[in-house]
């Protein structure tokens, strides 16, 4: 017997072969056959096996693909991918505009990712968007340089170049490939085409008004329609001074920067000036600081203008409180002990429209009340005896006045009133009769 | 100089916002963040001018009447609690202080009960608009009426008949009669723009 002394080999085959534990093992022919037999089925299963374990079953690709993003051969993405500044913005925007695959039936979205450069790994992208199946524009916009006190990737700089691509998603998780990456730069935009009819419809508004204007300083009469709230402002004014009673005008809990109190400081300048020449005490309690100093001013000026500056009493113009149901409890309060005889509400109101008009109500005051807010102007009209509804509050100074260059504006607001009016009126035909919206179209705005 | 100062501010700042509502640009957008930010600061500059008035007017009060007094005693050491009670920082925030009991359990119920009076004023307001004085007056009548029973459970098809009625009440003559403000309203507030503007209406600065 030979030991195991050399190295097992082909060679060795022949005669004996080494044992796995190192025991040498005779083999006969037949034996050598089925060992060469064996060993080739062996190795052919093993490759076999490791072909298999190498290319998985379609569920485990399919659970791959939705875990790593690796594109599935049946999903398509989309067909072409464009990207541009989006217009009208503050320069923060991107447009996103895609084409949609033939077949996009099992498509739920389009996933949008940006990148820091064109060809960077697939670690250096991230998600900044998800497109709904059926859309084919999405506007990326990240505004906001930083997140949180940290740098914020998503911001959409203006001037630099954006880089993002896409891909398709079916509602089972399975993904397309990515499209090539595609690259625009987000600018900010100095008009905005979609507010072109405002501003037609601007210019046109103020050539009118400066038109009515030219034409009232010319002498030529304007007809403005009788206003019955504004008509009885004197009246209101002079039963408080047959009664020896205060004035309260009430200026809402608006601010200073609000049309309709503005509007509001325009009556009580009037107002005052009636006041200041009866010797009737006015009574202004205001909700802003802002707003008393204006109406100090205002009732001050009035007193002046009236030849009476020593009636002026300027604690007569008083702050109340910013907030709005103190601000009510303590007119009521000052209503329910001074009890005036006339009460003027001119200006922005809210909840507290009723609440100060009723407790005037009860004070057997008489009431005029004025508000743009449309929510409030029923209540005024069922609990004051005079409203002016709306428009009314700001054409109060031209009526009041009657000057040439306050009534301009008022009949050039009525004539675009009926131009409104004939707009409304040809697109319900269009659309009613012929199915055109031609003229909708025209006067949308996205503001 | 002193009456045409304000006016030439107006019209510059005026048509600066007229200009920058036409404008996306993120310059446009800072301006317009920058003058809303300044109205901020003047109201907070004037909030001494508001304090200094409202206890000028309640110490004359009180000198000039004493059935006052009692009133000017609360709103004058209402005031002092809220200012002592606010000079620390914490207080706002922590839940147990001075400042958040007198919010949550003096102003807030305050606040509410008055609220809740607006229910009162609706009847009393409904009791006097609702008199069925003209034909006018009837025809509002009838309306809320039919109004208000909708929230009523009515038996049968009488439910649906009632609510395609309201329906039909909101969005036809309600409808064209709330857009006849708003269209009026708004050229009205465009009209009124250009007239502080153009320097035309002063009336909110005392003058004519």
């Amino acid at each position: 017997m030979r030991t195991t002394r050399e190295p097992p080999g082909i060679s060795n085959i022949e005669g004996r072969t080494s044992g796995w534990l190192g025991h040498n093992i005779e083999m006969d022919k037949s034996q050598k056959r089925h060992f060469r037999i064996m060993t080739i089925l062996i190795f052919t299963a093993v490759i076999l096996m490791a072909a298999l374990l190498g290319s998985p079953s379609p569920l485990i690709a399919e659970e791959s693909s939705s875990q790593t993003g690796m594109p599935a051969p049946n999903v398509q993405g989309p067909v072409s991918v464009t990207a541009e500044d989006n217009p009208n913005d503050n320069g923060h925007g991107i447009l996103i505009k895609l084409v949609p695959p033939t077949d996009d039936e099992s498509i739920i979205a389009y996933e949008i990712e940006r990148g820091l450069a064109p060809g960077a790994p697939d670690d250096q992208w991230f998600q900044v968007g998800t497109v709904p199946r059926g859309m084919t524009e999405y506007v990326y916009t990240d505004e906001d340089p930083s997140l949180q006190g940290e740098p914020n990737p998503a911001y959409v700089a203006s001037g630099d170049p954006i880089y993002l691509r896409l891909r398709a998603r079916t509602a089972s998780g399975v993904t397309s490939a990515w499209t090539e990456p595609v690259a625009a730069i987000a600018r900010g935009n100095w008009f905005h085409t979609g507010k072109v009819n405002i501003l037609v419809a601007t210019l046109l508004f103020g050539f009118g008004v400066v038109y009515f204007i030219s034409r009232a300083r010319k002498g030529k009469a304007l007809y403005v329609r009788p206003i019955p709230g504004l008509q009885a402002v004197d009246e209101a004014i002079g039963r408080a001074t047959e009664m020896g009673k205060p004035i309260l005008y009430v200026l809402g809990t608006g601010t200073a920067s609000d049309i309709a109190t503005i509007a509001g400081y325009t009556i009580l300048s009037r107002v005052a000036k009636r006041t200041a020449e009866y010797q009737t005490p006015i009574l202004v309690p205001v909700n802003d600081p802002v707003m008393l100093a204006m109406g100090q001013e205002v009732v001050k000026e009035a007193y002046v203008q009236a030849g009476r500056p020593d009636v002026y009493r300027p604690e007569n113009v008083s702050y109340v409180s910013a907030m709005q149901f103190p601000y009510v409890a303590a007119v009521n309060g000052l209503m329910l002990r001074d009890r005036p005889a006339t009460c003027f509400y001119m200006g922005v109101f809210h909840a507290e429209s009723l609440l100060l008009a009723e407790a005037g109500s009860v004070t057997g005051a008489i009431q005029i009340s004025g508000t743009d807010q449309i929510s409030q102007i029923p209540f005024f009209v069922a609990a004051t005896d005079y409203t002016l509804i709306g428009e009314e509050l700001y054409a109060a100074s031209a009526y009041l006045s009657q000057e040439p260059d306050q009534l301009g504006p008022l009949k050039a607001q009525d004539y675009f009133k009926v131009a409104i009016v004939i707009i409304i009126m040809l697109g319900v035909l269009s659309l009613t009769l012929f199915h055109w919206d031609g003229i909708l179209k025209l006067v949308y705005s996205p503001v | 100089m002193k009456r045409q100062l304000p006016i030439f501010i107006v019209f510059i700042t005026g048509i600066i916002m007229v200009i920058q509502f036409f404008v996306p640009h993120a310059w446009s957008e800072f301006l317009f963040t920058y003058a809303n930010d300044f109205v901020i600061v003047i109201g907070i500059l004037a909030l001494p001018l508001g304090i200094f008035s409202l206890m000028r007017g309640t110490v004359k009060k009180a000198q000039r009447d004493p059935k006052e007094r009692i009133f000017a005693l609360a709103t004058i050491a209402g005031f002092l609690v809220m200012v002592v009670a606010g000079v620390s920082r914490d207080n706002f925030t922590s839940p147990t202080s001075l400042l958040q009991y007198s919010f949550n359990y003096i102003l807030i119920p305050c606040q509410a009960t008055l609220f809740s009076m607006l229910a009162f004023y609706v009847a009393s307001a409904a009791y006097r608009a609702f008199r069925v004085r003209t034909w006018l007056a009837t025809v509002l009548l009838v309306t809320a009426f039919i109004l208000m029973l909708r929230i009523v459970p009515l038996p049968g098809p009488l439910s649906e008949w009632v609510a395609a009625l309201v329906r039909w009440i909101l969005e036809v003559p309600n409808m064209a009669a709330k857009r006849a403000i708003i269209i009026g309203v708004g050229l009205g507030g465009v009209a009124y723009s250009m007239k502080i503007i153009l320097g035309i209406e002063r009336g909110y600065m005392g003058r004519d």
